[in-house]
């Protein structure tokens, strides 16, 4: 019987080969159908030769993970044979070169359906009929691969042209009719009776809306544009560049994108940035951000508004510096020497990346101090399908300034504004470098209400005080979505406790642990300072049982909720090999831990 | 008076109430008087300057000065300086701080700052000594100095700034001395006048640490060929010019830039003052603006955001979309 539009499919092949691009024409071409997906990113740190992977899983609904099992996996080089072979499931199907790998070498399990497909006929044919170079008809190996696939799959290849015509646009455009030649030929290769044998099948859905293909780095850069934000620093790290680059990409938009000389000075830009008005904000990983403390604290000291994005991989120093890891929690709450108000939020999805990103600006402004959004690399680099964008409510805060007719009254008397004036609820209206009648001072000192070093013990306290109570304020005002999510049945057996990019694999695999009648919720915490104790606290205690699921070696986020609240999770199960959690994985450790009690259960599938 | 008739500031007007508390006799009081004294023969208008400065005795100087004052981090004068410039380029923007912030720990800054060439003055306050600590050598003391704050001689060997700063592509170069008045308004202004990136590196004694460059020394004279001359020299009593007057006359800037570094490394004993070079050259803000547009009218800081009666977002994500709609 035929298994339609659920499916896991690998590309594999070294790095700079267009794997890549492969997985990008795959999937889009499943999206162009209807169909809902989800990519998986996996590299070196290397620009050539090591070797990478794409994993492409399709759905009829929308999606946030992947899952272990490879139904059909396609390559044109044999390190990724050697590799991921054994990963195909029985009956599952193998598209290669024959001249390069030898199947009887491989670990394959039972009844793998074997398609040899002569990638270097099919690019001499074409460079012969075509008169096009041969090198440069190389890298349609990768759209041979992509057909052969759809063949078997028996998807409409109009959709593979649709995709194509969505890649290559302008002056490209003749690419696609050349690629869908290409694609004729690898499809022709395919034996009509492998096809039947092989049970998974893609159908487009008819009438869809359109969606957005896109991974964690594009959706911030979206959110950022959004927000206003003109003034964007970096240092090239992994993963978190792109995001820079893309902007980059965007003039018309009037970002002013700078690649400073070090994450020292990004952020010193940005905070500068910030307290001139700009909307500002700087985007790192985790090396990077641990050389930005120092400024953060400044800023937080100098209540300045700041964006920064700290998208984790694995650490600690130099790492896993292309892989996953929810290692900087504790880090980023308490990042910098001595006390400070900071908001840090923690997206869990390419839809939470750009209402995070675009909300980020509204409680820097609002609440003068720095926003961190910690996002990890599966986020940044793993690509999801999404419904648009809801644009509709988002509103622009940007917080309490001194009015005209203060400035006015300052400016005949002298021109100094306190900057820092005492109030109520901690923040003090804000005047701008330019305004007349608004003269500050700031500085790293602790200091008046005018911005002048004061190390005065009653100056010292309430100043500490004033900065300090924003958080409440912050917690008070910033709307439960942002603080936590609550997900599924509240009376079931097991609650799970969770974080970032664990979110989604977790919330895939509720359907599928209910049909094992597992009955789970999940508390998804978002707000990681200030912290929302309270409301964390009352979900939990009405909890039957906890379960802690992240991606660390010490189970950090329950660390911080027995902190915060007390409360003890007994059950752990964590993984921190650099690769992402499975739907698969979630699946069998909650299984075990309801079946068996286990304590903490390690995962370490993927590589 | 007419309110459209130009604004007569004097320098008191620039002062804030804050006790400086240096030490008596430090050089940092002249240094601050003159960026006083050059604001207001500048006319500036206060709230349109905005003065920053790192960590160090010299680093409080904005506390002093009455206009927007950004104290930052030691060493990191520099990027803080050029992030508020960018943001707001209306402003004029003089960065502060001491030798050791700018050419020990902010050495890195120092350098980068001369590749982008944004329109800002920095004043460094060179004491060759780390002051608020006590007096360690900084990175201009030179090797085998031994001031009296030092157990023994210093061991590495002193940088040569304005050199350096020459080759990381600084377009205005120059050196005062924080007793010399005159000299040092006049470098200031030129210096804030200057549209790109320029250094004013400012002989600074420290009374308390440095007890080898002190005020005797800077204004003694001393004996060449038999003859008793002053130490302390401007470079146009030797008839020097180092100001570029066709910034596209490749032979000019490769001259005068050699000429520059000449004189910069000219061993003797003398201490020379005035614009070493000085090239006119499109700031890091032009280049931007070719490749942005809307920064020749709006600045990071003035861009409209959005509409300001229902708050609603001004960008258009229309075309970004493009790129990811399937």
């Amino acid at each position: 019987m035929a298994i339609v539009n659920d499916l896991s499919w690998m590309i594999g092949g070294p790095q700079g080969t267009g794997v890549e691009s492969s997985a990008n024409l795959f999937a889009r071409a499943c999206v162009a159908g209807g169909l809902w997906i989800y990519g998986k990113r996996e590299y070196h740190s290397n620009i050539m030769g090591e070797h990478s992977y794409f994993q492409v899983r399709v759905s009829t609904k929308q999606i946030g993970s992947h899952i272990d099992p490879v139904h059909l996996l396609a390559t044109f080089e044999d390190s990724t044979a050697q590799i991921h072979a054994q990963e195909l499931v029985p009956g599952g199907a193998f598209v290669y070169d024959p001249l390069l790998t030898k199947p009887e070498n491989l670990k394959l399990a039972k009844d793998v359906i074997l398609i040899p497909i002569d990638f270097e006929k099919i690019i001499k044919e074409i460079a012969q009929e075509t008169g096009e170079d041969y090198l440069k008809l190389i890298i349609m190996k990768n759209t041979i691969a992509v057909a052969a696939s759809f063949a078997l799959l028996e998807y409409d290849v109009h959709y593979m042209e649709k995709a194509l015509a969505g890649i290559f646009t302008g002056k490209k455009a003749p690419l696609v009719p050349l690629n869908m030649r290409v694609a004729e030929k690898a499809i022709s290769q395919v034996p009509k009776e492998k096809i039947q044998k092989f049970a998974w099948k893609l159908k487009a859905l008819p009438q869809t809306p359109r969606r957005l293909m896109i991974n964690g780095v594009q959706a911030v850069a979206l959110g950022k544009l959004k927000a206003g934000c003109k003034f964007q620093t970096y240092y090239p790290i992994t993963p978190a560049s792109d995001e820079s680059v893309y902007l980059e990409g965007k003039p018309e938009y009037g970002v002013l994108v700078m690649q400073a000389e070090d994450e020292i000075a990004s952020i010193q830009l940005a905070i500068s940035a910030g307290l001139m008005g700009a909307r500002a904000s700087t985007s790192t990983s985790g090396p990077g951000f641990c050389l930005m403390c120092e400024s953060i604290g400044w800023a937080g000291m100098n209540e300045v508004p700041v964006v920064v994005f700290n998208y984790q991989r694995g650490g600690p120093s130099t790492g896993l510096p292309t892989r996953h890891e929810q290692g900087d929690l504790l880090f980023t709450i308490n990042a910098g020497h001595g006390e400070f108000p900071r908001i840090v939020i923690a997206p869990g999805d390419m839809e939470e990346s750009f209402y995070d990103a675009f909300y980020a600006f509204n409680y820097a402004e609002k609440f003068q101090t720095p926003v961190i959004v910690l996002s990890d690399k599966a986020i940044a680099n793993n690509t999801q399908s999404i419904l648009p964008y809801d644009e509709s409510k988002l509103m622009i805060e940007r917080g309490v300034y001194a009015s005209k007719e203060t400035l006015e009254a300052n400016a005949a008397t002298g021109g100094e504004f306190k900057r820092f004036a005492f109030t109520e609820s901690g923040l003090s209206p804000r005047t701008l470098p330019g305004q007349k009648g608004g003269i500050f001072w700031m500085t790293g000192d602790e200091h008046d209400e005018l911005g002048h070093i004061c190390e005065e013990p009653e100056n010292r306290l309430k100043m500490d005080e004033k900065r300090m109570k924003k958080l409440n304020l912050a917690l008070k005002e910033i709307p439960e979505r942002d603080q936590y999510k609550f997900f599924g049945d509240e009376k079931a057996d097991y609650t799970i406790v969770t974080w970032g990019s664990a979110k989604p694999p977790i919330l895939d695999a509720l359907p599928v642990l209910k049909s094992k009648g597992i009955n789970v919720n999940v508390l998804q915490i978002r707000l990681m300072c200030p912290f929302p104790a309270e409301a964390v606290s009352k979900i939990l205690s009405k909890a039957k049982n906890l379960i802690d699921i992240e991606m660390n070696y010490t189970a950090q986020l329950a660390e911080l909720v027995r902190q915060e609240t007390g409360i003890d999770i007994p059950h752990k199960v964590l993984k921190w090999t650099g690769r992402p959690i499975s739907e698969t994985e979630i699946v069998s450790a909650v299984t075990e831990i309801v079946q068996k009690k286990t304590k903490k259960v390690v995962l370490r599938y993927g590589l | 008076m007419a309110s459209n008739a130009p604004k007569i500031y004097k320098p008191a007007d620039y002062k804030t109430t804050v006790h400086p508390d240096w030490c008596p006799g430090c050089g940092d009081f002249g240094i601050v008087n003159c960026i006083q004294k050059a604001f207001s023969e500048m006319a500036l208008d206060p709230w349109r300057v905005a003065v920053y400065s790192g960590v160090g005795c010299s680093s409080k100087t904005p506390h002093f000065i009455k206009t927007y004052g950004i104290h930052t981090l030691h060493g990191r004068v520099l990027p803080f300086a050029l992030g508020g410039k960018l943001a707001n380029p209306e402003l004029t923007v003089v960065a502060t701080g001491g030798d050791g912030d700018g050419y020990g720990i902010g050495a890195g800054h120092f350098v980068h700052a001369g590749r982008r060439n944004i329109d800002i003055a920095y004043i460094v306050y060179d004491n060759e000594v780390y002051g608020l600590t006590k007096g360690q050598a900084s990175p201009t003391l030179g090797l085998g100095m031994k001031p009296k704050s030092l157990p023994l001689p210093n061991v590495n060997q002193g940088v040569n700034p304005l050199a350096m700063a020459i080759t990381a592509g600084y377009t205005f170069v120059a050196r005062s001395y924080a007793y010399d008045v005159m000299h040092l308004t006049q470098m200031i202004k030129a210096a804030i006048n200057h549209r790109g990136m320029a250094i004013v590196n400012v002989l600074q004694p420290c009374p308390t640490y440095n007890n080898l460059h002190n005020k005797e020394y800077f204004s003694g004279t001393i004996q060449i060929a038999g003859q008793n001359v002053p130490r302390v020299y401007k470079l146009e009593e030797i008839g020097y010019d180092g100001i570029v007057k066709n910034s596209e006359d490749t032979a000019e800037v490769a001259q005068k830039k050699e000429k520059a570094l000449t004189q910069l490394m000219k061993l003797e004993e003398r201490v020379s003052l005035g614009i070493f070079y000085q090239i006119d050259l499109p700031t890091y803000h032009d280049r931007l603006a070719k490749i942005i547009p809307q920064l020749k009218e709006k600045s990071p800081a003035s861009y409209p955001i959005e509409d300001t009666r229902t708050h609603q977002p001004l960008t258009d994500l229309g075309d970004a979309y493009k790129d990811f709609l399937v």
